[in-house]
């Protein structure tokens, strides 16, 4: 798996998440983990998918506002 | 600070009167009372009243123009923007709307407007170079991280985009670069927000958007600098400006090209929250799929681990044994049986042998057994003439007597 591994699930941006998420369907699909690490790999994979729905629910747009080459907090109607 | 007064004592104007002296000003002078003018038709517009409304217009400047009902009566050109017009008239005020305007009388056409001729000569140009060229279109990508809009920070299409990002997928950065679409400072304002949202932002699609207007209102987008300045865009361009029946330059040059402002937002979110959503649920129940059929898997070679363990296991062996000792005893039953089977038949045999032996069964033959006194005679120099001798045959005994020489 990739170096995210030590990385806490709560700090995973959702694209991190569902990247590990499908390093971890395709990892289950070769059938060849022995059965330890694949139910550790299932529940990591249950936790990213929580993870992953959280952030889709909780998702609110975020925009900025470039002046000049630096980025400003935009409010619309500004 | 010292109190002004707000009025004078006596105001020497009235809205009214400061209007009418102005439209008098310009009806006394009588070179714009006969005025002959050439330029662009846009903002067409003909009410039920049957007064005709338009804007003359040329690269520099507009003119309002009317042209009431009875003159529009003997129109023999059909107007439409974009028009080139030879019109005249008379200048004057309208002084409800405080607006001055051209009066006109006659118009005819000049053929097609000279923007529009621009407009064509640009597009053949930068198609022969290669700039509207589909081969070279970028794919948008599902799934951005970073959106950039180029627009107005003020306008509709700034909201629209927003409210559609909002509905459809929240997740990703959105920066918006600022920049006027209208007038003649848009063009170098939208190349540098596209320049700089490529080289700051780096952005996965970028929206480039104006609201609907006129024709003259979306002239920037048929800017030369604008078109090859999306061209030049690291990252795709999406383009969504004025309504649906407006195709500027710009769009040609754009890698996709939307209608309107909402709907470049709706074709850079391909995939919405809920696709996103639905996948993850999807994701889920494979994944357990995935496991069950593993465990499954596992099990299966799990019982095949266990037979191959139960044919190792001591019991199994004690049992073989047991086995192997049971087909052992019971060939060695048998081998006692055969063992006694032949020994009988040799004590058979030993048997008829002793019984051929037996002096009953010589007899049997047609021997007899002569005694003379208790004592068998076996030699004639046991006996003598006269002698009573006692003679066995095989089922009794008589007496005789000797007679003759021994």
């Amino acid at each position: 798996m990739s170096k995210t591994d030590s990385k806490s699930i709560e700090k995973l941006t959702y694209e991190e998440a569902y990247a590990e998420l499908e390093g971890i369907v395709s990892a289950l699909e070769s059938g060849e983990k022995p059965l330890e690490e694949a139910l550790a790999l299932f529940e990591r994979g249950q936790l990213l998918t929580r993870h992953c729905a959280e952030l889709l629910d909780k998702a609110e747009l975020k925009v900025q506002k470039l002046s000049g080459e630096t980025l400003e907090p935009f409010q619309e109607g500004e | 600070m010292e109190q002004l007064a707000l009025f004078d004592a006596s105001p020497r104007w009235t809205v009214t009167t400061l209007t009418r002296y102005l439209r008098q000003l310009l009806e006394e002078d009588a070179s714009l009372q006969d005025v002959s003018v050439q330029g662009e038709l846009s903002n067409l517009s003909r009410p039920a009243s049957g007064h005709i409304y338009f804007t003359l217009k040329d690269a520099g400047a507009a003119l309002r123009c009317v042209m009431w009902r009875s003159d529009a009566a003997r129109l023999r050109v059909t107007l439409k923007d974009g028009l080139a017009v030879y019109v005249h008239g008379k200048i004057s005020i309208y002084e409800a709307g405080g607006q001055y305007q051209l009066y006109i009388d006659t118009i005819s056409p000049l053929g097609e407007g000279a923007l529009y001729q621009e407009f064509l000569r640009l597009k053949a140009l930068l198609e022969a170079e290669g700039l509207f060229d589909p081969n070279r279109k970028r794919s948008i990508p599902e799934l951005p991280r970073r959106i950039g809009i180029v627009t107005s920070p003020s306008g509709a299409a700034l909201r629209d985009i927003l409210n559609t990002l909002r509905r459809r997928l929240p997740l990703p950065q959105v920066i918006l670069a600022p920049a006027s679409v209208q007038g003649l400072e848009a063009p170098p304002a939208i190349v540098a927000a596209l320049r700089i949202l490529n080289q700051v932002v780096a952005p996965d699609v970028i929206l480039l958007a104006r609201g609907g207007g006129s024709i003259e209102d979306l002239w920037a987008f048929n800017d030369e600098r604008v078109v090859r300045a999306i061209f030049e865009s690291t990252a795709p361009v999406i383009t969504g400006v004025g309504h649906e029946t407006d195709f500027t330059l710009a769009d040609f040059a754009a890698d996709l090209r939307a209608p309107t402002p909402t709907a470049a937002a709706e074709l850079a979110t391909s995939i919405t929250v809920l696709d996103l959503k639905a996948r993850l649920v999807q994701n889920a129940g494979y994944l357990a799929d995935r496991l069950k059929s593993l465990i499954q898997l596992k099990q299966e070679s799990g019982t095949r681990l266990d037979d191959r363990l139960r044919l190792a296991s001591p019991l199994r062996r004690l049992q073989t044994e047991r086995q192997r000792l049971d087909e052992l005893s019971r060939r060695w039953n048998s081998a006692q049986v055969q063992r006694l089977a032949i020994l009988a038949e040799k004590f058979n045999g030993l048997k008829n042998r002793l019984l051929a032996l037996s002096p009953l069964e010589v007899l049997r033959r047609g021997y007899a057994v002569i005694t003379k006194y208790e004592k068998v005679v076996k030699s004639v120099s046991q006996v003598q003439d006269k002698d009573a001798l006692r003679l066995r045959v095989q089922d009794g005994e008589f007496s005789a007597r000797v007679t003759g020489d021994g």
